[in-house]
């Protein structure tokens, strides 16, 4: 008997808009001048939130927080393309997804500033409390899926990780069990090239993260991350596949994580600065302003004044972050069980936390 | 009213909670056409069809990260795993997530989730099929823990547990499966979570267990004057139960299964030490396995107390 080839894949990765601002037509999926401005706008806010965060942590009106800085239109393109009934399962560097769906930017600023109730998601959202633990949301979308599929609603769940998280064996009984289950579950990696230092070659030996999907019987792909049209279609066309009954999809978004990990990192400790400039050329806000700068759709004032508005908006969830009433101590305990056991009851009790 | 095993009070269970709320979902590993490793959940693949009862993949994870992700979206999942020591792979997800939805969502997201595990010695099977690690669970704020001792509490206990808003691992002891059998109304009820039983009263001693070491428990009491508990609910387990009957008897001895280091007795003896010093005649004694692994079948039987171990910690309590 010989030998026979049993099975191929092949890895495609989609490109739409290059460095220059130039898209390529026969791509561009349609959407039209006010979304591209949505992109734009959308950009310059969460990016507006990003260095703003960074500097009220600076002066210790925050904690940690989690830099987004290169990654926006991976997020933004993915999240436009979301529809209402869609959930989402973030991890915690995908602050540009939650403020593009609408999750209140002063409620993201509570939840840096280390208050739970920043994470109380609004009614009429369904954006899951970020996943602090590295990859392991990735099941929960699987199951938030199966339940869609099982109840027979037309959504989808997308989850967001990143390329440290697919070394996960997370991903490998999420993946398949959603391949098995055929479940309406979009992931999307944001491969950012590092996690915390280690860098992307260190975290797989295979060529692409995307090509782990095969593995589990459905389509993995690239896209380019910092090009917003690109991860806006495949986003678009995987939730798409998903509410039609296709089964999962995994898109592997090249980006790159221009700030440290986090405030409390130090990137010039195991990153060579060129590489960072490098990437910076290449950074989403560049190209979509080329882009919308040829089609007549950009001006210094545009920008001015859309930079002003952020700028406005920021400044007042801000003052309203900071002005929130104060948490209770009592809610340490208030929100661990629906109903309060009577060792529950007694500790609240015990420590003057009732009322 | 038919005379049933543990099994079968379990199946029944599920079937009408199944019955009675479309969104009770049964999934696990082999829990279809096999009827599951016990057969528990014989006959619901038939019911129900397979969109209601899934064989999943061989994947703990999986399986509560999945059920926690199915609970947050408004089912109610009751995913089995097959032997105890199979949860320790979907323990994050437990203790990191399913128990911290609410909390960390501030009410927005909850996780009714159900696991049901059989567990403790019994079966003679390989290494890990017998373990009883309750007290790592008991651990974990906002999960609950059940045990049921016969038939008919399993049914009842079992449906509060699907009822229930907050995750909830059910732990069934395997060596009771089809060792006893009980009268077990046809109809649906329900056993309130939270609530011990007092099975048995007497005025000298208090006897705390449960599963299947409660009925080791009780055989050992002959001669005894004991005050018998079932706690069935572990976490939370019911302080006022217990306090009430400590006061009366001033004697206490706590047996279980688990191992004796951080096990679920030492909580409930320092609940005693500081709520119930001034009723106490004796120190309070605890019987339970040494702090060792648990061992295979040829030795079990040293492992886990025995009656006379039992019987022996009574004799120790009456001395004063």
């Amino acid at each position: 008997m010989p030998e026979t080839i049993v099975e191929r894949f092949e890895v495609k990765l989609l490109s739409i808009l290059d460095e220059s601002g130039n898209a390529d037509s026969s791509l561009m999926p349609p959407i039209s001048e006010d979304l591209i401005k949505k992109f734009f706008e959308t950009l310059i806010f969460a990016r507006t939130f990003n260095s703003r965060a960074i500097s009220l942590q600076r002066e210790g009106r925050i904690g940690t927080y989690a830099s987004i800085y290169g990654q926006e239109a991976s997020q933004i393109g993915s999240a436009l393309a979301l529809e209402k009934d869609d959930w989402v399962f973030p991890s915690f560097r995908e602050t540009a997804v939650n403020l593009t769906l609408g999750y209140p930017a002063w409620l993201m600023f509570r939840y840096w500033a280390g208050d739970e109730r920043g994470m109380k998601c609004p009614e009429g959202l369904n954006i899951f409390p970020m996943s602090v633990p590295v990859g392991t949301q990735i099941t929960h979308a699987v199951g938030a899926s199966l339940a869609m599929k099982l109840k027979g609603a037309k959504s989808a769940a997308v989850c967001y990780f990143g390329d440290g998280g697919s070394s996960r064996g997370d991903l490998h009984e999420g993946f398949n069990m959603a391949g098995v289950l055929k479940t309406p579950t979009v992931f999307i990696c944001q491969n950012n090239q590092w996690a915390i230092s280690v860098p992307r070659e260190r975290q797989t030996a295979s060529r692409t993260i995307a090509q782990k999907a095969f593995s589990y019987g459905f389509e993995g792909m690239q896209v380019d991350g910092n090009d917003v049209f690109a991860v806006y279609k495949a986003t678009k066309d995987a939730l798409d596949k998903a509410k039609a009954g296709g089964g999962p999809t995994f898109i592997e978004c090249l980006t790159y994580r221009l700030d440290d990990h986090t405030t409390s990192d130090d990137a010039s400790r195991y990153r060579k600065k060129e590489n960072v400039e490098a990437w910076e050329a290449k950074e989403p806000m560049i190209r979509l302003r080329l882009f919308m700068r040829k089609k007549g759709m950009w001006s210094e004032a545009y920008e001015e004044s859309i930079m002003k508005k952020a700028t406005e908006a920021i400044d007042s969830a801000i003052t309203e972050e900071e002005t929130f009433r104060p948490s209770e101590p009592k809610d340490i305990i208030a929100f661990t069980n629906a109903e309060l056991s009577q060792r529950q009851i007694k500790e609240l009790k015990d420590r003057g936390w009732q009322g | 009213m038919a005379r049933i095993n543990m099994v079968e009070a379990i199946n029944m269970a599920l079937r009408q909670e199944m019955t009675r709320d479309k969104d009770v979902i049964v999934l696990g590993e082999d829990v279809g056409a096999d009827g599951g490793v016990f057969r528990v959940t014989e006959g619901l693949l038939h019911e129900f069809g397979p969109e209601r009862v899934i064989d999943t993949p061989l994947s703990e994870l999986a399986l509560v990260g999945a059920g926690a992700g199915m609970a947050a979206y408004g089912l109610k999942p009751v995913v089995e795993i097959q032997f105890m020591a199979f949860l320790y792979e979907g323990l994050e997800q437990l203790y990191s997530h399913a128990s911290r939805f609410r909390a960390r969502s501030r009410g927005r997201f909850s996780c009714p989730l159900v696991v049901r595990t059989p567990y403790g010695i019994g079966i003679k099977g390989p290494e890990l099929h017998s373990e009883s690690s309750e007290a790592v669970l008991c651990h974990m704020p906002g999960i609950k823990v059940v045990v049921p001792s016969n038939p008919y509490n399993a049914k009842g206990l079992l449906a509060s547990a699907i009822r229930d808003p907050d995750p909830v691992v059910f732990m069934e002891p395997s060596r009771l499966y089809r060792s006893i059998k009980a009268e077990v109304p046809e109809e649906a009820y329900a056993i309130p979570l939270g609530k011990a039983e007092v099975f048995q009263e007497g005025k000298d001693i208090t006897v705390i267990a449960w599963g299947r070491m409660f009925h080791d428990a009780l055989d050992a009491t002959e001669g005894f004057d004991c005050e018998v508990i079932d706690l069935m609910t572990l976490k939370p387990f019911d302080e006022e139960t217990v306090l009430n009957s400590v006061k009366k008897t001033g004697r206490v001895v706590i047996a279980h299964e688990a191992t004796g280091y951080c096990g679920l007795g030492a909580e409930i003896a320092a609940f005693l030490a500081q709520e119930a010093m001034m009723h106490l005649k004796a120190p309070i004694v605890r019987v339970t396995a040494p702090d060792a692994v648990v061992p295979m079948a040829r030795l079990e039987d040293y492992y886990v107390p025995s009656k006379e171990a039992i019987r022996k910690a009574f004799e120790e309590v009456m001395k004063y």
